[in-house]
């Protein structure tokens, strides 16, 4: 498999999964480029946080399985990263800290651990704060915080979700920017799951579009764009009308 | 660039909050000192002015002066005070600091491990409700009358609150910061240690200082159980000798002691839960 596709970073295989008898996802296979930027939109409630827990193993999908570089996805060899919904900063850690957080948890050498902080810290302009506590901080320097935490453990799959789900329209601008600057400097590999379907039009390279529950890829989209993308572009209109017509149950 | 903005407004503020801060801290510190003055003087004022029968209520200046006499003389109890403090110290130290060594672990390890709490909290939930004193019969027959045997009724009674809020702490530790730690591939061990108990540290003091509360509370009744020294058993001796005085004095050093432990402790608190309070 490994040789076979090895453009992939990431397969998922025929990812299934029910709680009891509730059938949430049912099928789901795709792949993921290495340095893909991927949004996933669906329905509320579709069980798209489920997805991504299962790509980081806080659940275990009952049928399927996701790979890694060809590899049962393992959290504990693989670099996962997940910027959670909720606020997920450490309290009692000030942003340096919490940026080395997941870094320390995997043993990465500490003049590795300093360089890494210290360029997430650049790219984010956190240098003011690198000794606040997130309490400190305004929501959208402390969702900056868990961005750089997750960009800073130079992941093989970054997963995000919903991450600008309770801001406002400009934080949400300036956070997509930064989040497309942190990618493209770092390279990552990218998934982020939003209801919101201008978000998705405005960051991804590909938009899978999943359906009502038990949820299946109804259609994958590709956004062949360049960033910055403008939202007032006719291309840009037109494909968030288009997403918005799939994605409609009722 | 709005949210850069924005935080250069929210630095200035965060300095006006300090400040305003700090000044509420010592208008609060001045409150708290007038009101203990003037709740001596009224105290002072009622016993001179026989409002109260001095054979039941000495006055603050006699219990003053009692206390200066006591530094030096032993009589009437056979104890100089440093020597009565010194033994209480003995015996509730000895049991507040095994209730928090034993008491803390056990309740963050029954909080965190289903299988141990399990194993474990049947028997603690039947210990629990047992009043510390009501062990005294068997204390003595088991510990006899020593320094152990005073130092259990105080670790019993200082060890409960332990366990209950460091297991309380414990379970309240936000899912969402266990699953930061679960996906960058952490251990059960390690997210206990890195996230469960970081962030049951403030359910844990607040489980101290109640411990600490209940130990000093204790020692009266532990002193009760056959003592020659300790502030427990000057007041036990004030009593026989109907002396309000060495009563009152016996309490107001228990206080005294139990708030420079509180004060102590709320140091130790303040450097390890000192974020909370930037």
């Amino acid at each position: 498999m490994n040789k076979k596709n090895s453009d992939y970073k990431v397969e998922v295989k025929n990812l299934t999964k029910y709680f009891g008898d509730l059938h949430v996802l049912d099928d789901i296979s795709f792949n993921i480029k290495k340095g893909e930027f991927v949004c996933v939109v669906g329905p509320t409630g579709c069980g798209k946080t489920t997805f991504l827990n299962l790509l980081t193993r806080i659940y275990y999908p009952t049928e399927g399985d996701l790979y890694i570089d060809g590899e049962s996805a393992d959290p504990k060899k693989h670099n996962l990263a997940f910027v959670f919904q909720e606020p997920s900063s450490l309290p009692w850690l000030t942003v340096e800290k919490n940026l080395r957080f997941g870094l320390e948890l995997k043993k990465v050498p500490k003049s590795e651990i300093d360089r890494r902080v210290e360029e997430i810290i650049r790219l984010l302009g956190l240098e003011q704060f690198r000794n606040s506590y997130p309490h400190q901080l305004s929501v959208s320097t402390a969702q900056r915080i868990i961005i750089g935490r997750a960009f800073a453990m130079n992941p093989d799959l970054l997963l995000m979700d919903e991450p600008y789900g309770q801001m406002d329209v400009k934080l949400r601008f300036y956070l997509e920017d930064e989040v497309i600057r942190l990618w493209k400097e770092l390279g990552s590999t990218v998934v982020f799951i939003t209801h919101n379907i201008e978000e998705a039009v405005y960051l991804a390279e590909r938009v899978l579009i999943l359906t009502n529950k038990p949820a299946t890829i109804k259609e994958e989209v590709v956004i062949d764009m360049p960033h910055p993308r403008d939202v007032s572009d006719p291309k840009f209109i037109e494909l968030r009308k288009y997403i918005t017509s799939q994605i409609k149950w009722w | 660039m709005n949210g850069k903005v924005k935080e250069s407004g929210l630095g200035l503020d965060v300095e006006e909050f300090k400040r305003k801060k700090q000044k509420n801290a010592y208008m609060m510190t001045m409150l708290s000192v007038v009101g203990i003055l003037s709740f001596l003087l009224l105290w002072q004022i009622s016993v001179s002015m026989e409002w109260v029968n001095q054979k039941f209520l000495a006055s603050p200046m006699q219990v003053l002066n009692l206390f200066l006499v006591k530094l030096t003389d032993a009589s009437p109890d056979g104890n100089t005070l440093g020597m009565n403090v010194l033994a209480s110290l003995q015996v509730s130290l000895t049991g507040f600091t095994l209730a928090v060594c034993i008491g803390v672990p056990l309740g963050l390890l029954m909080g965190w491990y289903r299988g141990f709490d399990s194993l474990i909290r049947p028997i603690f939930e039947v210990v629990r409700p047992i009043p510390p004193v009501s062990w005294i019969p068997l204390i003595i027959v088991w510990l006899g009358i020593g320094l152990q045997a005073k130092a259990f009724i105080v670790f019993f009674s200082a060890f409960v609150p332990c366990v209950i809020n460091s297991y309380t702490g414990i379970r309240q530790t936000v899912p969402v910061l266990i699953n930061v730690a679960k996906t960058c591939g952490a251990s059960n061990f390690t997210i206990f240690w890195k996230i469960g108990i970081p962030s049951s540290m403030t359910m844990v003091f607040t489980g101290i200082k109640v411990a600490l509360g209940n130990a000093w509370s204790t020692l009266v009744a532990a002193e009760m159980l056959a003592a020659s020294a300790g502030l427990g058993y000057m007041i036990l001796m004030g009593r026989q000798f109907a002396r309000p005085d060495i009563i009152i004095l016996g309490i107001t050093v228990i206080g005294a002691i139990g708030m420079l432990f509180s004060s102590l402790l709320n140091i130790a608190e303040s450097k390890v839960l000192g974020w909370k309070k930037v």
